[in-house]
């Protein structure tokens, strides 16, 4: 269930997100799904992978800067209030999210979802034990 | 360890036999320069100084100084003091404050610029049996002849790199084994980043020591390259208007940088009256030539701010040491009304865990001064938050806020994407038009 994310450094210059991508095209990186944060000044750029310590690779040779976060990726139905179960969980017990994002996961019954707990462990523990279903 | 000189007699001979050699030849090179150098007579009377009024080192004051103006002012051949067939080598600044300078040079002066060089060589462990590895830029600039120039006086196998083309600078530092490398600070901590990241640990190499010039660099910046390539890194000093480097160099102590006093007096000046300051106090740095013949600069001011000391040092060496100079005037910013030099900036930043690479840029908007600095950010300080590299941003600015007392706006920015050097760092960008 924890996940590991590229986290990327964006800088705020025209283009630079698109060289990244490019990048990893390139790499035949599969993109499973991201979300970018920004300021005025920079961005940070998360991505789920398909291979994330060989992209991470393969964009610090271009002197990209990355790193890998430990993430928890969770499989939801798609219905309504499923995501809210699992936020009410965490929240019962005491786990705050510091981010989070979803995406759709191929089939249509299933959305996945990528947490940033302030305990990731802790947080693991807890959706498993209410029934959550793990990223494959 | 067996004490090593090049020149031992000069080097450490005794302080009053120093001062009776450098008067006999003061009053012969005012001579010289009065009788040859039509622009520095004008000056000489103007001030009512004759050359006779010169009888040793204690009438030096009486001088006027040269100034990097008076130089441009006398652009090409104004302060030649020798007809130009006696001469056969020039050397040039950058001219990156201004026109360039011209250095002219006789035989005889080549070889004690190189004598000189030599001697940094010796001190910093150097023999017939070292490898040195120059990276300095050959050409106009004087940093690689200089010490090719030495390398060659000493015996060593001399290997004249030049900057620039690290693939090869590595290539040959392995495969040749090189012992000393003479680069500027900054292209050595390149080099050393390049090693690591081909995976090279600071053992991998020969390399036992390092002769650094040519630019500012702090203690920090020293340690840093010293562990990053398994060495001892050694100060060197010197401009084109004096000859180029070795007109001072570091010994085994690392305290300072004797100044080759046999053939230069160095005196410190507060840059604002010109008055002569005494020894362990900071000010300007003035050079006088003694032996140069072609291009002999009496008081020339150098803009470095730095303090002289004579306490007796553990090498040996009789020769006065000056402190790393605290900053060029040239360099030194003004900003809000706060002296600010970069190599504070530098300091901070290595304290606090970055890479020395950085631009200053200072601006004006609506009357007030800007201050923006550019660091390179490293992963293992990368946050997946926003907020956790704003904090950094945050944290890093009141860093340099406590150093310089106004504070700067920090952005953190992608590893190497600040312009990297291979002959002098442009760390200071300042758009404010001031002197239009």
């Amino acid at each position: 269930m924890i996940l590991k994310q590229l986290t990327v450094f964006v800088e705020n210059k025209a283009g630079y997100l698109a060289e990244i991508t490019e990048l990893l095209a390139e790499n035949s990186v599969d993109l499973k799904a991201l979300s970018i944060a920004d300021t005025k000044d920079f961005g940070i750029l998360r991505l789920i992978v398909n291979d994330p310590d060989y992209a991470l690779a393969v964009l610090n040779k271009k002197g990209v800067l990355g790193k890998i976060t430990e993430v928890v990726g969770i499989q939801l139905e798609n219905r309504t209030g499923a995501l809210d179960k699992a936020l009410s969980v965490l929240a019962k017990n005491g786990v705050n999210v510091e981010y989070l994002y979803a995406f759709l996961a191929g089939t249509p019954n299933f959305a996945h979802v990528v947490i940033k707990a302030t305990d990731n462990a802790l947080a693991e523990k807890i959706l498993k034990d209410a029934g959550f279903k793990s990223i494959n | 360890m067996e004490k090593r000189y090049y020149q031992k007699e000069a080097e450490t001979m005794p302080l009053d036999s120093l001062r009776k050699l450098q008067s006999e030849k003061l009053v012969k090179q005012v001579k010289h320069v009065y009788e040859n150098v039509p622009y520095y007579r004008a000056l000489m009377d103007k001030k009512g100084v004759k050359p006779q009024d010169i009888r040793g080192i204690d009438d030096l004051y009486k001088l006027p100084f040269i100034t990097k103006s008076d130089l441009r002012e006398t652009y090409p051949y104004g302060m030649l003091a020798v007809p130009l067939r006696d001469c056969v080598r020039i050397q040039s600044t950058s001219g990156t404050t201004g026109k360039r300078v011209i250095a002219y040079y006789t035989q005889e002066d080549i070889e004690l610029w190189e004598d000189c060089c030599a001697r940094a060589i010796v001190a910093a462990g150097g023999g017939k049996e070292d490898v040195v590895q120059v990276c300095y830029g050959y050409g106009l600039f004087t940093g690689g002849p200089g010490l090719n120039g030495g390398s060659h006086k000493v015996g060593s196998l001399t290997l004249p790199m030049s900057s620039g083309n690290t693939e090869r600078q590595i290539q040959f530092m392995m495969d040749l084994k090189s012992t000393i490398l003479c680069c500027t600070p900054s292209y050595a901590a390149f080099i050393g980043e390049s090693l690591k990241e081909r995976g090279y640990k600071p053992e991998d190499n020969c390399l036992k020591a390092g002769i650094f010039g040519a630019e500012p660099w702090t203690e920090e910046m020293r340690r840093d390259i010293e562990k990053s390539l398994g060495i001892k890194a050694y100060d060197i000093y010197g401009l084109t208007e004096t000859s180029g480097p070795g007109v001072a160099f570091e010994c085994e102590e690392q305290s300072g940088m004797h100044i080759n006093e046999d053939h230069f007096i160095a005196e410190i000046i507060d840059p604002d009256t010109g008055e002569v300051l005494p020894e362990g106090e900071k000010g300007e740095l003035v050079f006088t030539s003694l032996d140069k013949k072609a291009f002999p600069l009496l008081r020339y001011r150098t803009r470095d701010i730095c303090v002289l000391s004579r306490k007796p040092c553990s090498c040996g060496r009789t020769f006065v040491k000056m402190a790393k100079p605290m900053g060029r005037s040239d360099d030194m910013l003004i900003i809000r009304g706060v002296n600010v030099f970069p190599s504070q900036i530098e300091t901070v930043l290595l304290n606090e865990g970055y890479t020395p690479n950085y631009m200053i840029e200072v601006d004006r908007v609506n009357n007030t001064d800007t201050l923006d600095v550019y660091v390179e950010l490293s992963a293992d300080k990368l946050s997946d938050t926003t907020e956790g590299v704003s904090a950094l941003e945050k944290a890093l600015s009141s860093a340099i806020t406590t150093m310089l007392g106004i504070r700067p706006a920090v952005h953190l920015v992608p590893p190497k994407s600040i312009v990297r050097s291979e002959g002098k760092a442009v760390r200071v960008v300042d758009k404010r038009k001031l002197h239009d």
